[in-house]
């Protein structure tokens, strides 16, 4: 194993691994903003809009992230979408995590027993008052977890964004593969940072849900 | 419809789930501070009747009536919910499993509603629930959260929250049958209590003597339909029907 070279090249991974971070926390953001409308749509009073949140999720968690990410920068040109790699890498993976936090934040819910919406309307509170008072606080608490899942995924998933040229982790270590011939090296660089990255997020996550726990 | 309605007038409910039939038709009237019993077997309805007195189970036909006005009014859907709103801030309602909110202190659980529905300041709201925890001898506990306390303290936190309302009538299903037999009596005194300050309530429960001992009438439910009604000394002593009977004498022996 030739560590100097990996001695030598660790600052440009370092630099690509803050693309892959960035990438991330905007892929999140979009990815949560996605959910809360999915489930907003899933748990909608009107069949229709009942039907598109459905129908999101399964398209989206129904085929692959990357062949998302390929009709969205390869084919987008074709049907007047153009966006950047950089682009289309937050927007495909994106839309794409929030199909996956949909489900994650609308099993939460319905998770909270019945009762409580019961004792909620009862006392004379309408439905979205119910929502945000009574089942929101409690179902959010239960979410963390699995939402943390969720970005523990999506980090992972940044890596294909690789396959439409952006800059991130997985792209440079293919890149100095180009010119050292050192595969093992490049993906082992990459995974460790990768690894890193994942482990921080995930203890945040833990200490989070810690945190939030009802007495 | 000009006709005088009682305080609460239960018109001709009738409710199915798909082909089963749970209320076939019925009618019962509640005065103004009168305590109703409804006693019965299991799956008999009890519940279902309760629940669609603040159309919580809506009733598939027929009229619910609080105070000269229909709960269960026809109207487009906005302003139904605006109106069972209303209502319901006026139906107090006391369930099997208490369903007192977890994440909150027994404070918070009593004085969200007033705050967030009625208004009330924060200062004023803290008044009310102490005041109501303070009637169901929860006082001490006020800053507790629902884990952190037994069964019949939950229960009476549940009905102090339900008070805070102010409301006309108060329901309760079953509201001792969850609980070790050792905590019956502390929440059967505090709905004694609110007996004794004439509040109209309507009862579901599994015991009789304690129907017996705070009720003005009793009602006897099976499959659907009220088989007897009468005030208790009548209904236990003296029950006219078969199944009355036959049903009294399962249970007045099991809880004796
Ligand atoms: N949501 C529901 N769907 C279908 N059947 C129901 C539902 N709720 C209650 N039932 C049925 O209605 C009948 C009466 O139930 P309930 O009112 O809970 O009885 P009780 O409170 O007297 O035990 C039972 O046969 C029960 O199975
Ligand atoms: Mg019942």
């Amino acid at each position: 194993m030739d560590i100097d070279l990996m001695l030598k090249v660790y600052p440009f991974f370092l630099e690509a691994a803050g693309l892959t971070i960035l990438l991330s926390i905007l892929t999140a953001i979009l990815g949560l903003f996605c959910g809360i409308l999915g489930v907003a749509a899933r748990l909608s009073r009107f069949a229709f809009i009942r039907f598109l949140g459905a129908a999101y999720v399964s398209v989206f968690r129904g085929t692959p992230a990357l062949i998302q990410l390929f009709i969205l920068y390869f084919g987008g040109p074709q049907i007047g979408i153009q966006l950047d790699a950089f682009e289309a890498g937050v927007i495909g993976l994106g839309v794409n995590a929030g199909a996956y936090m949909t489900e994650t934040i609308r099993g939460a819910i319905i998770s909270i027993d019945k009762g409580q919406r019961e004792a909620a309307r009862t006392l004379g509170l309408s439905n979205w008052q119910a929502m945000y008072k009574i089942i929101l606080p409690q179902a959010a608490r239960l979410m963390v977890r699995p939402l943390g899942v969720n970005l523990n995924m999506l980090i992972k998933a940044t890596a294909l964004v690789a396959a439409i040229s952006v800059i991130e982790l997985t792209y440079t270590a293919q890149r100095y593969i180009g010119s050292t011939y050192k595969p093992f090296e490049m993906f082992l660089l990459a995974g460790v940072l990768y690894m890193i990255i994942i482990y921080v997020v995930g203890r945040g996550v833990t200490w989070l849900d810690r945190k939030v726990q009802i007495t | 419809m000009t006709d005088k309605k009682d305080f609460v007038d239960i018109r001709h409910a009738q409710k199915s789930y798909g082909n089963l039939e749970v209320l076939k038709d019925i009618s019962l009237t509640v005065e103004r501070g009168q305590i109703v019993a409804i006693i019965g077997p299991s799956g008999s309805g009890k519940s279902t009747l309760l629940r669609a007195i603040n159309d919580l189970d809506p009733l598939t036909k027929g009229e619910i009536w609080l105070d000269g006005v229909q709960v269960n009014k026809k109207l487009p859907h906005r302003q139904y919910e605006k109106h069972i709103n209303e209502m319901r801030q006026q139906i107090g309602m006391v369930f099997q499993h208490f369903n007192l909110f977890p994440h909150m202190t027994a404070r918070d659980n009593v004085s969200m509603a007033p705050k967030m529905l009625k208004g009330l300041s924060k200062e004023a709201a803290d008044k009310l629930a102490e005041e109501q925890l303070d009637k169901v001898g929860m006082l001490e506990r006020i800053d507790y959260y629902p884990s952190q306390l037994s069964g019949g303290q939950k229960q009476r936190v549940a009905i102090a929250r339900a008070l805070a309302m102010h409301p006309k009538l108060m329901l309760f299903d079953e509201a001792t049958s969850a609980l070790d037999p050792e905590l019956v009596d502390e929440v059967n005194q505090v709905m004694k209590k609110l007996a004794e300050e004439d509040m109209t309530m309507i009862i579901v429960t599994h015991e009789m003597d304690f129907a017996a001992s705070v009720c003005d009438r009793v009602l006897f439910m099976d499959q659907g339909v009220v088989v007897e009604e009468g005030p208790p000394e009548v209904l236990f002593k003296n029950p006219s029907k078969a199944r009355t009977r036959e049903f009294l004498g399962k249970h007045l022996g099991a809880t004796k």
